[in-house]
């Protein structure tokens, strides 16, 4: 176990589900108030008080919600391949079960990308959908979460549905540079990346400003929506334990 | 505490594995004598080829003009398909006789032991299939400066489909309905290939040079080639421990 000392302990502990239903508990009120402000603040901010957009006007609002769902849409893919990952090399049971509990958060999220996407095409394009490189490659990501969803829900085996949709999800991981590097490879109608790490946004920081905050409100969102689902999936598996018999009891 | 298989330890050994009685061509010619002793098996996915090919001119339109559009599209849509189709059976019988098992038990490596199943199951349905596509070329009015793109795209791109679809089959082996499912793991990734495969049938038909096409099939193809091994290894480790 020497070689060992480089983890930190933390890492150790989020393997116990115990440990893991505990700090969730604690942590949950923190990020369900910390959601209902952002998404509150940023979505009467972009709504009332952000400028309306020079070409597009009032329809353009809608970033508001499109932008974040992407981004989270992708995030929460990438966050299921590495649980699963992890699930698969240290055999962490919480791994397994993040990675389960991320499927049909983000299929979801991925629907509320789409949706919001076609709603807004209809005024700026003229057409619900167009199959431009950055739609089709999103469409993907969401038949790859139903694939995934599929396969674990069709493996009885609670551990061989855990590894099997970990490797699905590693190879589907194909898919997530092809979505980011879309509107820079082809030359789609979808418009380029809305916020980059190196380059401050196009939009004026009335614009942006309140994007962000609704970005972060999802996060805080999506951490809400997977600690509930979490804490469900570590209760209902280790039903036989002690220590969720003595919680039951109360 | 030695863990290393002997016979893999040294230089000269690792040669080999590639010699003709190794585990690749061990197990390439298995493969092929089975299906060849299964007949059947060899032709079905070829007569689906031609009967979806046949559905469109019946079921849209026979004028000459759309169906010389379309054919590009229609010949790898359902190439596609009959390569779907022919993925469930990849693992299964190996896996009910027990065969599967021993392959993994066996110290030859997994990797070259599983490439030689995926070509070995090209060879019996994407060389076919692209040998075949001219024909429904012909029967879908696909103009003559096409069928290069088509073929040339065809043998580049069936490999990448066998190759994932393999990673699908080894997933579900394990499963007794394992043919649907097959189809909603497998599908959203072989939309690349179809994407860019049919693009270069498209490009052929208008002159348009066809390097970048086959480029782009080619490097999926050797992602495929050097990645799809590992998955489909590891899921089958998987799939016959569950």
């Amino acid at each position: 176990m020497a070689d060992k000392k480089w983890m930190p302990r933390w890492f150790y502990q989020l393997a116990s589900p115990r440990w893991c239903y505990e700090i969730t508990g604690k942590l949950l009120p923190l990020f369900v108030i910390a959601a209902i402000l952002l998404l509150v603040t940023g979505t009467v901010w972009a709504l009332a008080f952000a400028p309306a957009d020079y070409q597009q006007g009032n329809s353009f609002r809608i970033i508001y919600i499109h932008v974040p769902s992407s981004i989270l849409a992708q995030s929460c893919y990438m966050l299921m391949a590495v649980a699963g990952a992890i699930g698969l090399i240290w055999k962490m049971k919480v791994a397994d079960m993040v990675a389960k509990c991320c499927a049909p958060i983000g299929a979801s999220i991925a629907v509320l990308s789409l949706a919001t996407g076609a709603i807004w095409g209809k005024p700026t394009w003229g057409s619900w959908w167009v199959w431009d490189a950055r739609l089709t490659s999103m469409l993907i990501l969401f038949f790859l979460y139903l694939g995934i969803i599929a396969l674990n829900s069709a493996i009885e085996s609670e551990r061989t549905a855990a590894q099997s949709t970990a490797v699905l999800a590693l190879v589907g991981l194909v898919n997530i540079p092809i979505i980011k590097y879309s509107v820079d490879w082809w030359n789609t109608l979808h418009q380029p990346a809305t916020f980059k790490l190196t380059e401050r946004p196009a939009m004026p920081a009335e614009m942006w400003v309140p994007l962000l905050v609704m970005v972060i409100g999802f996060y805080c969102f999506f951490a809400v929506a997977m600690m509930l689902r979490l804490r469900n999936e570590i209760i209902q598996r280790e039903r036989r334990s002690s220590w969720v018999r003595d919680l039951i009891a109360g | 505490m030695n863990d290393s298989v002997p016979n893999q330890s040294t230089e000269e050994s690792m040669v080999h594995v590639y010699k003709v009685d190794g585990p690749f061509w061990g197990a390439l010619k298995r493969d092929l004598l089975l299906s060849y002793r299964r007949k059947s098996d060899l032709v079905n996915p070829l007569i689906f080829f031609l009967m979806v090919a046949t559905l469109f001119p019946l079921g849209v339109s026979p004028d000459p003009t759309f169906l010389a559009d379309v054919a590009p599209g229609v010949v790898w849509v359902a190439a596609l398909l009959a390569t779907l189709l022919s993925m469930d059976s990849m693992f299964r019988s190996d896996f009910e006789d027990g065969t599967l098992e021993q392959i993994l038990l066996s110290p030859q490596p997994l990797y070259l032991v599983v490439l030689a199943k995926v070509l070995a199951h090209w060879m019996l349905t994407g060389l076919p299939l692209t040998l075949l596509a001219p024909v429904l070329g012909v029967m879908l009015f696909l103009p003559g400066d096409g069928m290069w793109g088509l073929v040339l795209s065809l043998l580049l791109g069936t490999p990448t489909l066998s190759l994932v679809g393999a990673i699908g089959a080894a997933l579900t082996v394990g499963l007794r309905k394992g043919g649907v499912l097959i189809s909603l793991l497998v599908l959203p990734l072989y939309i690349p290939v179809l994407i860019f495969g049919s693009a270069a049938v498209q490009g052929a038909v208008t002159g348009l040079p066809l390097g970048g096409y086959l480029a782009i099939l080619g490097a999926m193809l050797s992602l495929g080639l050097v990645m799809a091994p590992l998955a489909i290894g590891a899921a089958l480790r998987i799939s016959v421990s569950g």
